[in-house]
């Protein structure tokens, strides 16, 4: 038996799922709970708020702030979050990018969450409700339980500085192989502050060292990508399941950080 | 306990319970007894329960029927009004139908790309209804319908 809570605050959300009886479920989209809810796996108490700030996007300065409510098609909506289309286009089909939210995606099980790998790449915080702020990336490396989270808020990259791919064997809807995002600023032709993640290369997404340190402080050029290309794969464990193995997710996934960093190169 | 819902579908005022839990597909199914929407996977995954709400085209099954309180929603069910919409006029011309089990879903994506995009190229099509799965009759004769109607248009 499933009850559904509806408040009108986050916070009252949050109370209410720290609280209770038993253990509850927040409703965001719908796109991961509900499959549950069908499945007769969910919690019994189904938490939900209808809090207008879960749908804010704002812009200031060279801040982007993001609420955890905001579906992919908002995302697609906004003429300011041009850099995110081409990651947000990619997730689901139709229907469930009218549904799935920024928030969701953060949770969303392997091989989903291709959001919450440009999340990381642009390196950015989590608003949680009562508790502060933390990394994504941070939020990441536990997943087992969730906070509740307002926002994701991080700096606005600089033109041409921001690329996402992402692998999937079935078009123009399937899920990734693997999905890669990277934030290469550069300083005097040297790359600075790079940040390279991936997603479906491990339990859930996450940075990658590897590449990382192959193109930090180095000219942006044809030798520094085919160094990080051979190092894509350094420290990483994914899985196996029925889109690929561990083995074809290693071998591949420096081809794919290649292509992705020559297109960056290309176009300043 | 059962949750009063009501809703406009199609056009007109409907209103039944909700079981706790219960999803929207199966309140438009077993609740206001509109068929059209159908049961696949569950999961969010094949499309065959697409429906509008307030305009958006979603997965009933991923939806808690509770919150459809107050909606508009539209399914396959609306189209003929009562002739028949020149959409499935469309997929009866093309075979767009075998089993006729994604139909609905494919008509209701079909009609909120039309309704923004009257004049769609293919790849737009595609995309529209990369959310609905096919198993039987293939994508060829169900893209084929839509443009055919959106070529119509700009005849028109």
């Amino acid at each position: 038996m499933t009850t559904l809570e509806t408040y009108a605050t986050l916070a009252e959300a949050a109370r209410a799922m720290a609280g209770g009886q038993s253990a509850a479920a927040y409703l965001g989209g719908g796109t991961i709970v509900m499959r549950e809810v069908n499945a007769g796996t969910a919690p019994s108490r189904i938490v939900r708020t209808t809090d207008p700030v879960l749908s804010e996007i704002r812009l200031s300065g060279d801040t982007v702030s993001i609420g955890a409510g905001v579906t992919m098609a908002q995302v697609l909506a906004h003429r300011d979050l041009g850099f995110l289309h081409p990651v947000a286009r990619l997730i689901g089909g139709p229907q469930v990018r009218n549904m799935g939210t920024v928030g969701g995606n953060l949770f969303a099980a392997h091989p989903y969450g291709d959001f919450a790998v440009a999340l990381i790449a642009l390196g950015a915080r989590a608003h949680l409700v009562g508790q502060g702020a933390r990394g994504v990336e941070d939020l990441m490396r536990d997943r087992s339980r969730p906070p509740l989270v307002a926002a994701v808020e991080f700096a606005r990259p600089r033109q041409g500085t921001f690329g996402f791919l992402k692998v999937s064997r079935v078009k123009p809807k399937g899920v990734s192989v693997l999905s890669i995002a990277a934030l290469i600023p550069r300083d005097g032709g040297r790359c600075r502050g790079v940040r390279v993640a991936y997603g479906a290369m491990g339990p859930a997404p996450m940075r990658g060292a590897g590449a990382e340190r192959a193109l930090e402080g180095q000219m942006f050029d044809a030798a520094t990508i085919a160094r990080a290309a051979t190092q894509a794969a350094e420290g990483l464990d994914p899985p196996t399941d029925a889109l690929a193995t561990a083995w074809y997710r290693r071998e591949v996934a420096g081809v794919h950080l290649r292509r992705l960093l020559e297109r960056m190169e290309r176009t300043p | 306990m059962k949750t009063p819902v009501t809703l406009t579908l199609n056009g007109a005022e409907r209103a039944a319970f909700a079981d706790p839990g219960q999803n929207l597909l199966e309140f438009l199914r077993r609740g206001v007894g509109d068929l059209s929407p159908k049961y696949g996977c569950g999961q969010g995954t094949c499309g065959a329960c697409t429906v509008r709400m307030n305009g958006q085209t979603v997965l009933s099954c991923l939806v808690l029927a509770e919150m459809a309180q107050g909606a508009t929603i539209e399914t396959a069910a609306g189209l003929a009004t009562p002739a028949m919409h020149p959409l499935q006029t469309a997929f009866m011309d093309h075979f767009a139908a075998q089993c006729g089990y994604c139909t609905p879903g494919m008509l209701v994506s079909a009609k909120a790309l039309l309704d923004r995009n009257a004049t769609p190229t293919r790849d737009e099509v595609i995309e529209a209804i990369s959310g609905n799965l096919c198993r039987c009759t293939g994508y060829e004769p169900i893209i084929a319908a839509i443009l055919s109607v959106a070529q119509g248009r700009i005849r028109a």
